[in-house]
């Protein structure tokens, strides 16, 4: 440890040492003292059937959103890479601006459009499909809806960097033996960006798990997931120490997925 | 170089799903124009009033001057923060640099809503102590920023130093330059559209963000995505249209001006 070392790596650690490590101990440290000291918030949070159906809602929705956000991403992305110069420009503006606009925004234009006087209800009504709205919104479909539009985008740049390594010349040596082009899609080239696909499904899940904002406005209170769980013990019907606890188990969960992730990419790069 | 081109099935899917993404952006613009104070799409009449509630209410001026504010200082503090630190691991090759950089990256991977309330713990304490960074004011959300976008700027400016040629430091060092000749001089020049770069995202990030937000401010330090927040969660006001569509028309502004200049740059270069 020299002078430099202090002036240039001391300033932001000893940031996040003050202002993120020890007050995480000290959620740490609520989980296990409110109300009452020991290890009953940990108990309570994984046998109360509340907690645990949030926690079941909020896996399901995240596998559900992760499955269809990686599906979407992978056929938006294959134009971006392959396509003409035309079509990949218009789909890189259809990646960035989402991208770069608020969450509230987005989900806002949800509301708009899948609520109960919203415009896809107004429009299947003016034209005489249905008599009564649709609930789109406030359910779980809202929010599958809203979370698969806000996660494409991130899955689309692991998914993009994973098909540009992809060597050209091992697809033309494949045409040239006369496999069809759904052949070489589903034989060659998807099995060639399969890591890609696995890192960006594992991003996508782990985001998806600590999703706030859009499951609250899109699901309208009905379909609490974790993290709106979390926020509700903390301010709305206070017990501290299970949203701390619940925090924990979180914290938990994101720290093993990431360390999958970790070893997958050194797999990956060796 | 790219031959075998995706075919009609690829290119019909992926169209569906562009639009798909430009949905919701384009569904704000006529509801804007509703004249009515509830959630609707005009209907033959069309209103500016949510519009002009914007420049009227002074609640939204407030609320974009503070979001402007924080998003200076903290994406300035979260930036000289992070440029000292990566600078640090590039430089001097600390022992346990991975460690280090695990913790600086802690606030990106954690769960927002974890990060959210390990802050709001942490801003409640300091508000025992003090009221100038403390919960719900403006100083406290500017620090809590800071440590949530400081991760940001550490993985542009390490990528940015990892591709710098160490050999240009080195000639430097040999030549005498001390450590700050070495700094402000030779490296930091060599990566300012990094620290530009780095400084632009930590800002837009810091004026979006609401997770944290949300736990630790309630009713002094109102920030703009804060403000859009309380008008979306109980009855959904449709001014929230209106200020969405003056940032969706940023935004694309924006975009399609990078988007426009590279396409030209590129053209140039194909010829």
């Amino acid at each position: 440890m020299t002078a430099r070392h202090v002036l240039l790596l001391g300033p932001l650690l000893m940031l996040l040492g003050a202002a993120y490590l020890l007050p995480f101990l000290g959620v740490m440290r609520w989980s296990v003292t409110l109300p009452e000291p020991g290890f009953g918030q940990y108990h309570a949070a994984l046998s109360d059937p509340l907690v645990l159906g949030v926690i079941w809602r909020t896996v399901r929705i995240c596998a559900v959103v992760t499955v269809i956000a990686v599906a979407a991403a992978y056929a938006l992305t294959l134009i971006w890479v392959r396509g003409g110069r035309t079509a990949r420009t218009l789909v890189e503006l259809c990646i960035m601006i989402p991208f770069w606009i608020s969450v509230l925004t987005r989900a806002f234009g949800w509301l708009a459009l899948l609520s109960n006087k919203g415009i896809i209800n107004g429009w299947l009504q003016s034209l005489g499909f249905l008599s009564e709205p649709l609930t789109l919104v406030r359910n779980e479909f809202g929010v599958v809806v809203g979370m698969v539009h806000f996660l494409i985008p991130f899955a689309a740049f692991p998914l993009a960097t994973a098909m540009r390594s992809v060597d050209e010349r091992v697809l033309l040596a494949a045409r040239g033996m006369g496999a069809s082009r759904t052949r070489i899609f589903w034989q060659i080239f998807l099995p060639m960006t399969k890591n890609g696909v696995l890192g960006a499904a594992l991003l996508v899940f782990v985001f998806a798990l600590g999703f706030f904002v859009t499951p609250a406005i899109l699901g309208g209170g009905r379909s609490v997931m974790v993290a709106e769980l979390i926020y509700l013990r903390i301010f709305q019907s206070p017990d501290w120490g299970l949203g701390a606890a619940i925090s924990v188990i979180l914290m938990v969960t994101v720290g093993l997925l990431l360390g999958v992730m970790m070893r997958q990419n050194r797999g990956a790069a060796r | 170089m790219i031959q075998l081109r995706p075919g009609l099935l690829a290119t019909t899917l992926a169209a569906l799903i562009a639009v798909f993404l430009l949905m919701p952006l384009v569904a704000v613009i006529p509801v804007s124009f509703t004249p009515t104070r509830y959630l609707a799409v005009p209907d033959g009449e069309w209103s500016l009033r949510h519009y002009r509630a914007l420049i009227e209410n002074p609640a939204w001026a407030q609320g974009i001057w503070l979001s402007i504010r924080i998003g200076v200082v903290a994406s300035l503090v979260a930036t000289a923060l992070a440029a000292a630190f990566s600078l640090g691991i590039w430089m001097l090759k600390p022992r346990f640099a991975g460690v280090l950089m695990g913790l600086a990256l802690l606030p990106m991977v954690a769960p927002p809503v974890v990060s959210a309330l390990t802050l709001y713990f942490f801003l409640t304490t300091l508000s025992k102590v003090n009221d100038l960074v403390a919960y719900d004011t403006w100083a406290g959300v500017a620090l809590a920023h800071a440590v949530m976008i400081a991760p940001f700027a550490v993985v542009l400016i390490s990528v940015a130093l990892s591709q710098l040629d160490r050999r240009i430091d080195l000639a430097a060092r040999s030549m005498g330059a001390g450590i700050g000749t070495r700094v402000f001089r030779i490296i930091l020049p060599n990566i300012r559209f990094t620290l530009l770069t780095a400084l632009f995202l930590t800002f837009v990030l810091s004026w979006e963000e609401i997770g944290v937000t949300l736990f630790i401010t309630s009713v002094d330090a109102v920030t703009l995505p804060r403000l859009m927040w309380m008008g979306l969660r109980d009855n959904i006001d449709p001014a929230i249209a209106a200020i969405s569509v003056v940032l969706i028309v940023i935004v694309v502004t924006v975009v399609l001006g990078k988007t426009l200049w590279q396409w030209r740059a590129t053209g140039r270069k194909a010829r």
